[in-house]
């Protein structure tokens, strides 16, 4: 048999029925719905006298509209309200595994909730209406983004219209510098190949940095290849893989679990398994990242400036670096750490998992927030993240420093509940997209590190983690 | 699904690379229930010069006159011209939607992401990569020309400028198929019903841990 890589396999399992043009019948095994991109595929299915294919495949939560404070006055926004009581609607007439509503304690963004609740297992397919659905693909699962007629095609069907993509390996090499993240690791890769280096591939993560990276770690890395333009991003099971798997509330257990683990552990790439890209990085060349402009492929790292549109000579490039800089009130060659900042966003499906916080608090104990810096805001990824932080005292270092501790939602990511930046406000943030308008109309995001995010936070500006 | 057949249309130059899917749609629409309604606020941030919010009533907002979609000369124009990445970010297929009922058939770039990629042909939306030079050409032809047209023609798998000159696209058969015949995919995926069920019966032995009582 020929040499396989992680994705190969995973595709190759989860074929149904392929035609001739090679566009396939992929069966899903996990589907997670949220309020935001399912409500028409519940109505397309209720117009056409349809049900769910299978309801144990459904795993749902509110997020993107939910409020991060006064949860006992709820949902003030009645556009918003009317969302999430469309899903509440849905799940009870529908049907699902699990569902975590509004103010449950298991409540969270879809992409923490999975893993905490063993939903999402290696050797998975998963899906979303959500394109950071590639966070999965840290469990060795093909984990991917779809679009609401796609989440209605897999409620009734179980399975999704799919070609196959190509197979790119991201390998970083040698071990991973002190104080550098899953984020810059991310941040340097999209860096390095763009926000469509990845378009038309699955990429898998590989090398020995890839390999110390804790679950949360590799989470965050997947959940970004999105931004390097593929659709899902992924990583090898190891001990540390299996190891969080054991015991959620979803995974298996008794015999089942050890059938489970020895299958999990076939869930590599073979030894000389071909790969369509090869791209190479040195750990040791990755220093703490910041972005500068309105794309995430617009970074450098802490030392570097702002670049200069005089010096690109591709004219569609200079173009977009000359908008990005008046969108963003940056002029060229200013160092990155004489950037002031005046909001600090900690939380989002990238960056909201115990590990972000107690990286972030472990910055934040002992300071306080800077006096320029008018809000920093802590949202943690779920109710039991919060739980858990609050169990380690986090809560009362974020406090103690003049940082806000929030309930969880995606919040300040995307600016669909009340959490939004004002025009010209300039925000450290440890989500996952810098565009233009995204943490609300004019405001100007900087994505870095939950470390990263918290230094901004109590000096005011981009710091060196390393040097603080 | 709407079918797409043969289309001769008003073309409208949108010349920025890396479009992403909060520009074509911000999120504060993504909050409505419902498949349509969203062409009004289609690169809301860009197109008016106040914030735009759900429920106001789009006809009296401040238009930007900047923004190419509002020059008169493109009013009513189907193709839209783009640059590589288009519809990159989030998976929202309302961005496809707002395209749709703004009144465009297609959009031609040299790249597009992933995802904004397929939810187009789940909308009767037909995206359509061409080199870049290709699509360089075709932005200086339309800067230069007012009402300036391109004829797509689906089944023969072309578009054609005013000049007569013609460029191939590539699609796949399966896409084509249901683009051409406006099919319901679901109701074409369900003709398998019974593969389906036999995988999953196959999946449920060697992998029980998969399946749960709901």
């Amino acid at each position: 048999m020929t040499a396989q890589t992680l994705y190969d396999k995973l595709w190759s399992s989860h074929v149904v029925r392929e035609e001739a043009d090679g566009t396939v019948l992929l069966y899903i095994d996990r589907h997670l719905v949220h309020e935001v991109t399912s409500p028409q595929a519940f109505e397309g299915l209720k117009l056409a006298g349809r049900g769910l294919w299978r309801v144990d495949s459904v795993v749902s939560t509110a997020d993107h509209n939910t409020p991060t404070d006064h949860w006992d006055e709820g949902i003030k926004d009645p556009i918003s309200r009317q969302q999430v009581e469309t899903l509440d609607a849905n799940i009870k007439s529908f049907g699902a595994l699990a569902y975590f509503p509004f103010k449950d304690k298991g409540q969270g963004i879809v992409h923490v909730m999975g893993p905490e609740q063993g939903a999402t297992l290696p050797g998975m397919t998963v899906v979303c209406g959500d394109s950071h659905t590639s966070t999965h693909g840290a469990f060795g699962a093909l984990a991917h983004g779809i679009g609401t007629s796609e989440v209605e095609h897999v409620m009734a069907t179980q399975c999704l219209v799919a070609k196959k993509s190509k197979n790119m390996l991201v390998k970083v090499n040698g071990p991973l510098p002190a104080g550098i993240t899953g984020k810059d690791v991310a941040l340097a890769i999209i860096g390095k190949i763009g926000t469509a280096g990845g378009t038309g591939y699955a990429i898998e993560f590989g090398g020995e940095a890839i390999r110390s990276l804790s679950m949360e770690g590799r989470m965050t890395l997947c959940n970004m290849a999105i931004e390097a333009g593929a659709r899902s991003g992924m990583v090898a099971v190891d001990e540390k893989t299996i190891d969080y798997v054991k015991g959620r509330p979803f995974a298996p257990t008794g015999a089942q679990w050890d059938a489970a683990v020895a299958y999990w552990n076939t869930l590599h790439s073979d030894e000389g398994a071909h790969f369509d890209a090869v791209v190479e990085l040195e750990a040791s060349d990755i220093k703490p990242q910041v972005t500068w402009g309105t794309s995430p492929e617009m970074v450098t790292d802490i030392d570097g400036i702002v670049p200069d549109p005089a010096a690109e000579t591709d004219p569609v490039k200079k173009g977009s670096i000359e908008r990005a800089l008046a969108y963003m009130g940056l002029t060229a060659n200013t160092p990155v750490k004489d950037i002031p900042v005046d909001i600090v966003f900690i939380g989002s499906c990238t960056n909201s998992r115990i590990e972000d916080l107690r990286e972030a608090a472990a910055v934040a104990r002992g300071r306080t927030k800077a006096a320029s810096v008018k809000q920093v805001l802590v949202v943690p990824g779920s109710g039991l993240v919060k739980a858990q932080a609050e169990a380690e005292g986090l809560d009362k270092i974020f406090i103690a420093a003049g940082f806000e501790w929030r309930e969880p939602g995606c919040s300040m990511c995307l600016a669909m509940n009340a959490d939004r930046l004002q025009p010209g406000e300039r925000c450290a943030s440890t989500s996952n997209r810098n565009f233009e308008g995204r943490q609300g109309q004019g405001g100007r995001t900087h994505l870095v590190s939950p470390a990263m995010a918290a230094a901004a936070g109590v000096t005011g500006h981009f710091v060196d983690i390393r040097q603080l | 699904m709407k079918a797409f057949n043969k289309l001769d249309g008003l073309v409208c130059p949108l010349d920025r690379a890396n479009v992403d899917t909060d520009a074509i749609i911000p999120k504060q629409f993504l909050k409505s229930i419902k498949r349509s309604g969203f062409g009004p606020n289609l690169f809301d941030e860009w197109r008016y010069l106040d914030h735009g919010e759900p429920g106001m009533d789009n006809s009296v907002r401040p238009l930007n006159p900047d923004f190419v979609l509002n020059f008169p000369r493109y009013a009513g124009a189907q193709v839209l011209l783009a640059r590589e990445n288009f519809g990159c970010g989030s998976s929202r297929e309302h961005a496809p939607w707002a395209l749709d009922d703004q009144g465009f058939r297609v959009v031609i770039a040299p790249s597009f992401a992933d995802i904004f990629f397929n939810n187009c042909y789940k909308n009767g939306l037909l995206p359509i990569v061409q080199p870049a030079e290709v699509v360089d050409q075709l932005f200086r032809e339309c800067e230069a020309s007012e009402g300036y047209r391109l004829t797509v023609d689906l089944q023969a798998q072309t578009i054609t400028t005013p000049s007569g000159q013609s460029f191939a696209f590539d699609i796949t058969e399966h896409r084509k198929h249901c683009l051409l015949g406006g099919l319901d995919e679901i109701g074409l995926t369900l003709q398998h019903a019974e593969e389906i069920k036999s995988y999953e019966a196959a999946r449920r032995q060697s992998q029980p841990w998969l399946f749960h009582q709901a």
